[in-house]
């Protein structure tokens, strides 16, 4: 095994996305994700590649859809007030079938929030933020190797299905440091299969391509939506991803993703130590959502316990999936504070030995 | 193994560059590690604070709520940091800034006049070698030798002078834990 980088989770991002293939970053600073347009700003030239710093959020996502359109790997970032600033152009993006990637560092909110790490975002990241019908592929790391990782499986879904994919990270995966290790070849980008949408190819003599979100002919855009919402399906069968921890024998599930996860990990492992039989599922794409697994859970196990720096917003998907078959409990903490273990192991202690219903530290 | 350090000072310090020093130097050990800084509304002679995890399972949280040891640079941050230590923890106290006396009394303090000796080595920057030395001396987390490999990987512009003289500090360090 090669010795271990030690990696600033948003430094290893942005070099796991040139190594996946990004040749063209557009974006605009904020906190908790300047490293990743300072790293792009001077690493993209040295494989060719380009860097823009727009002048707005809004002016960064326009020109994502421009580069994307001809077919270049490219990637935007920014934190959560500056995601919301790019809704119009994700949704334009989305109904143009674009495939690019884009990265949420999330901080506290709603409005300018904090600069702390939180998962206020979820609702944004999964029920479609901008308007109209459509889903972005969304990925959750949970340490700072899988946000070295998670770029390159992003574009893959992006490019074989047409779709904009999110890396749904926090400022604490941001700023932290880990070890990672690099466990795949850096994507050759001459080599990658060439677009038949993409425009701006400089062709002599092929067909004309045209690349928009808008179309007026009488039942066309009906018709476009349904064949997109085909893609859509088969992401849902083909493409979710989740991992499971002591699920087993499990008399409590804690359903976490993100830094979350590894705090809830932390909890189950106390819990098993007392003896309580406490499991983790782990969503590592928030959409699609690991629900026919929650599905198949839901008998096994007396309880599941969503765990989220938010309000509640997982936990809305959890109760879709387990659909009144078991009961679901909520652990949430908003505003940017961080979960500590501890206070998650308290949770599930008071809802197994005490039996609470519909446990929720938020009511 | 688990070791959870929460290193904490002045803006500039070293409080930030001894904590990534510490995560590679367990790299190097072979252990899990994670760093994780302060990053709110930080200023030039404000405070700093760094948590940094070494342990031989996965970490689980990079934030670090119960130290196992605590190294203070300034008075601010032991006013901040003493009640967190875990209870058989450590407590560093760079004693050539700080004059309160630690209030803990199931804790093990100790007092290395960091800045005093930093000055007797020649360079003032290399205060935060100092503590580290005490840390590893007091700990066994990692060991000086590891620190030593760690250096010139990790600030890879530092001449060979300014890495032995580092070395040097966190020997000096070692000796007063």
């Amino acid at each position: 095994m090669a010795e271990k980088q030690l990696m600033k989770g948003n430094e290893a991002l942005a070099e796991g996305a040139v190594r996946a293939g990004c040749r063209f970053f557009a974006g605009y600073p904020i906190t908790p994700q300047n490293e990743v347009p300072e790293y792009m700003s001077w690493r993209l030239p040295q494989v060719g590649g380009a860097f823009i710093q727009s002048e707005s959020e809004v002016a960064a996502i326009n020109v994502i859809f421009g580069a994307a359109a001809t077919g270049v790997r490219s990637m935007t970032s920014s934190s959560s007030p500056g995601i919301s600033l790019k809704q119009e152009g994700i949704s334009y993006c989305a109904g143009a079938d674009l495939p690019f990637l884009i990265a949420n560092v999330m901080r506290g909110g709603p409005g300018l929030g904090n600069i702390a790490g939180a998962q206020g975002d979820y609702f944004q990241s999964t029920r479609g933020g901008g308007h109209g019908d459509y889903r972005l592929y969304v990925m959750a790391p949970n340490g700072v190797q899988d946000m070295f990782d998670f770029p390159k499986k992003c574009y893959e879904v992006a490019y074989k299905y047409r779709i904009p994919a999110m890396i749904l990270a926090d400022g604490i995966m941001g700023q932290m440091m880990e070890g990672v290790e690099i466990k795949w070849p850096e994507v050759d980008v001459k080599g990658l299969e060439k677009q038949k949408w993409a425009i701006g190819t400089n062709e002599e003599g092929r067909e004309r391509r045209m690349v928009s979100s808008y179309d007026l002919r009488d039942g066309m855009l009906e018709k476009i939506v349904l064949e997109r919402a085909k893609r859509y399906k088969e992401i849902e069968d083909k493409e979710v991803l989740w991992e499971e921890k002591m699920t087993e024998d499990a008399e409590i599930i804690l359903v976490a993703y993100g830094i979350s996860a590894r705090i809830s990990y932390a909890a189950c492992r106390m819990a098993r130590e007392k003896g309580i039989k406490a499991g983790l599922l782990r969503p590592i794409t928030l959409w699609p959502f690991p629900k026919k697994r929650l599905i198949e859970l839901a008998p096994k196990t007396k309880n599941f316990l969503a765990v989220e720096m938010s309000l509640g917003q997982m936990v809305e998907d959890v109760r879709l999936a387990v659909n009144g078959r078991t009961n679901v409990n909520l652990f949430a903490k908003p505003g940017g504070s961080p979960i500590f273990a501890e206070e998650v192991y308290k949770a599930i202690e008071d809802i197994v030995k005490k039996g609470a219903k519909e446990y929720a530290t938020v009511k | 193994m688990y070791q959870g350090i929460r290193i904490s000072g002045f803006g500039g310090q070293g409080v930030i560059s001894a904590g990534v020093l510490l995560a590679y130097t367990g790299i190097l050990e072979n252990k899990n590690v994670s760093f994780f800084p302060s990053y709110g509304a930080e200023m030039r002679g404000g405070t700093a604070n760094c948590s940094v995890v070494i342990a031989s399972d996965e970490v689980d949280t990079p934030i670090v709520s119960s130290p196992d040891t605590v190294i203070v640079f300034n008075e601010p941050s032991l006013a901040k940091f003493e009640s967190m230590v875990k209870p058989g923890g450590i407590l560093i106290v760079n004693s050539s800034l700080i004059k309160s006396e630690p209030t803990r009394k199931d804790i093990k303090v100790l007092k290395v006049p960091c800045n005093e000796i930093a000055d007797k080595l020649g360079n003032a920057k290399i205060m935060n070698m100092v503590a580290l030395g005490a840390f590893a001396k007091a700990t066994g987390a990692v060991s000086i030798e590891a620190i030593s490999r760690a250096l010139p990987k990790v600030y890879k512009k530092l001449k060979p002078e300014v890495i032995e003289l580092n070395i040097k500090a966190l020997n000096e360090g070692a000796t007063l834990a």
